[in-house]
């Protein structure tokens, strides 16, 4: 375009207060990108939640055991395909701060129940046969250097304080970027031989998978009415729903992070309106000049805001690149506290887009005043 | 030829019946009065007159840059007065070039880039434009300067960009407003020079305000706004009053 060569020359005309805008921009971005991606980890659950898939709890906590009894009076309920089950088993392997998911899982039908996140066949041939095997997501075995036919201890917390022997007998990834890499499994006849007495014959909830996501609200009724009265009543709900209320345990994460967002970017409107002021008013006498040799108002409007469009395109790309640099390191500094930091494309659009419309929004006063400039009156100035 | 008592015909340019009132706080201030003038073309024309006599104002009105109170501005047949203000843009650029005291070029801009200005509005190719902003320095006698920013060039060099610029999309008049007010006695008789030529040589109607009377010398015709109107004086006499050369 004819125009790039007036508009990039009145952009760069004062560097420093270029750089420092576009730094502004930059650091604006950058921490959307990094509160968006920790929303984002937050609300994972949801979004990867199965749309057919059930969550049975304790109705008193999800910390209070449920029968493994009950597993075959859900299979028999209408409507219900498949029934898993699993412990939080909260071990740690070395130190505390090597923190990762442990889960037992039911091996019958956890893959069933999960068919989105992959193991081999092979290595989950291996992992049935093996009463101390252990399956392992893909970003906790990079973490730690693990590798098939390994033996990791890991020493249990809630029951006793032995350490407890496990052989790395696969590795799953998920099938989407999204989907958590992070846990670890193992079987539950190698934890129903080792726990307490007193824990014996206990799970920590059920995950079932349903004939039709339509029956959901059915099913989950048929299951809470009929363990209603017992000493161990349920609450069933659909695993986004479960998935959401795990995260309001932390507050509302949500709300913090886009009232921290909205007064970020409001902020940034306003330096950069500011900036975009006081630019213009610099240049009152040369806007004047272009009006009267022919430029028209709807043009002189359009090099203001072309300016503060090119000021935030530029910052925003770089501060979504280097979140793009750091959200790596933003997941090994929290040693998998938050499983799956992706930042998305759609964070990655809705960022910039949110940027272009922070530099519309602060060219356009300025713009506006130099469009409605009288020629005489501002050369009268110069 | 150029005549103001509003009885000419014909001419490049005709102001009829030209009144400007400012208000200023609650008060009306009329700077023109009924004013006539016939500009042809080819002439070289200087207004003259104390500070706030409206010379300015009056050039303003003929470029475009203003609208009077009432009367009507007619150049090459175009009644401008009531055009509406994106018409007018048009307008301006393509009959007028503008000709300022403080030169007013982009300083963010190479010569070239600064002459190149209203050819950016022409549809014409970056090949055509190359070739009318070169020719347009070279009438200046810049040629050599081209890809020097304003701040790399003196007061008179600035000022031949400022007429380079005027002259380069070949607009049907020019206007000076003090283009030597800002400039040393040499300086200034090399602009009053290259002014005389693009007159001379190129046929360019030129319409200057000026304070100083030997610049106004230089020009066919010096007119005097007094009260708000137009009264014809001599070159020669003023030529005379100034007691040199320019």
């Amino acid at each position: 375009m004819k125009f790039t060569r007036l508009i990039w020359a009145n952009l760069t005309r004062k560097k420093i207060r270029l750089i420092l805008t576009l730094g502004s921009f930059a650091v604006a971005l950058f921490l959307f990108a990094f509160l968006a991606v920790v929303k984002d980890a937050f609300g994972r659950g949801a979004d990867v939640a199965g749309a057919d898939r059930l969550v049975v709890i304790n109705r008193t906590s999800i910390i209070n055991p449920i029968p493994l009894s009950y597993r075959d009076k859900i299979l028999r309920i209408p409507g219900v395909k498949v029934v898993t089950h699993n412990n939080w088993f909260g071990g740690i392997y070395q130190d505390e701060k090597n923190f990762f998911p442990q889960f037992v899982i039911d091996p019958e039908n956890q893959r069933q129940v999960f068919p989105e996140l992959i193991v081999p066949d092979d290595q989950w041939a291996n992992f049935l046969k093996d009463r101390q095997g252990a399956i392992v997501g893909e970003k906790t075995a990079e973490r730690f250097h693990w590798k098939i036919g390994d033996r990791i201890p890991i020493k249990s917390t809630i029951y006793g304080n032995a350490a407890w022997e496990f052989n790395i007998d696969g590795i799953y990834h998920g099938k989407r970027p999204q989907d958590d890499e992070t846990q670890f499994w193992f079987q539950w006849d190698y934890f129903e031989e080792r726990v307490p007495e007193r824990a014996k014959g206990n799970i920590g909830w059920y995950v079932l998978r349903l004939n039709s996501p339509d029956d959901a609200v059915r099913v989950a009724k048929a299951i809470d009415d009929q363990f209603a009265n017992s000493p161990y009543e349920t609450k069933t709900q659909t695993e986004s729903a479960f998935a959401a209320g795990w995260v309001k345990q932390f507050g509302n994460i949500e709300f913090l992070i886009l009232s921290i967002g909205a007064v970020v970017f409001f902020t940034l409107l306003l330096v950069t309106g500011n900036t975009m002021a006081i630019s213009v008013r610099e240049r009152t006498g040369e806007l004047a000049v272009l009006k009267a040799i022919g430029f028209g108002d709807q043009m002189v409007l359009f090099f203001v805001l072309a300016e503060a469009i090119a000021i935030s395109l530029f910052g925003g790309l770089l501060g979504l690149g280097l979140a793009m640099m750091a959200v790596p390191g933003l997941a090994r500094a929290l040693n998998g506290l938050l499983p799956a930091l992706v930042l998305s494309k759609a964070t990655l659009a809705l960022g910039l887009g949110v940027a272009l419309l922070v530099g519309l929004i602060s060219g356009l006063l300025p713009g506006i005043m130099a469009m409605r400039m009288r020629v005489i009156n501002a050369l009268r100035r110069v | 030829m150029v005549r103001v008592d509003g009885k000419g015909s014909g001419a490049l340019i005709q102001v009829r019946g030209l009144n400007k009132t400012y208000k200023r706080g609650g008060e009306s201030i009329q700077v023109l009065q009924g004013l006539n003038l016939d500009v042809d073309k080819g002439d070289f024309v200087a207004f003259m007159g104390p500070s706030g006599s409206g010379k300015t104002t009056l050039l303003n009105l003929m470029g475009g840059l203003d609208v009077p109170t009432s009367g009507t501005i007619s150049v090459d047949g175009d009644e401008i007065t009531h055009m509406s203000a994106s018409k007018l843009t048009q307008w301006r650029a393509r009959h007028v070039g503008f000709i300022f005291q403080m030169y007013n070029l982009i300083p963010v801009l190479t010569a070239f880039q600064n002459v190149e200005l209203p050819l950016l509005l022409t549809k014409l190719s970056a090949s055509d434009r190359k070739k009318h902003v070169e020719t347009a320095l070279s009438v200046v006698g810049l040629s050599d300067r081209m890809h020097h920013y304003p701040r790399q060039l003196s007061g008179g060099q600035e000022q031949r960009v400022t007429i380079a610029r005027a002259i380069v999309s070949d607009p049907t008049f020019l206007l000076c407003d003090e283009p030597t007010g800002d400039l040393d006695r040499k300086s200034a008789t090399e602009i009053m020079e290259l002014i005389e030529a693009l007159v001379a040589k190129h046929g360019k109607t030129v319409l200057m305000v000026t304070h100083d009377p030997v610049v106004a010398a230089r020009a066919h015709t010096t007119l005097h706004l007094e009260k708000g109107e137009l009264v014809e004086g001599s070159a020669e006499r003023l030529a005379a009053m100034a007691g040199g050369h320019v």
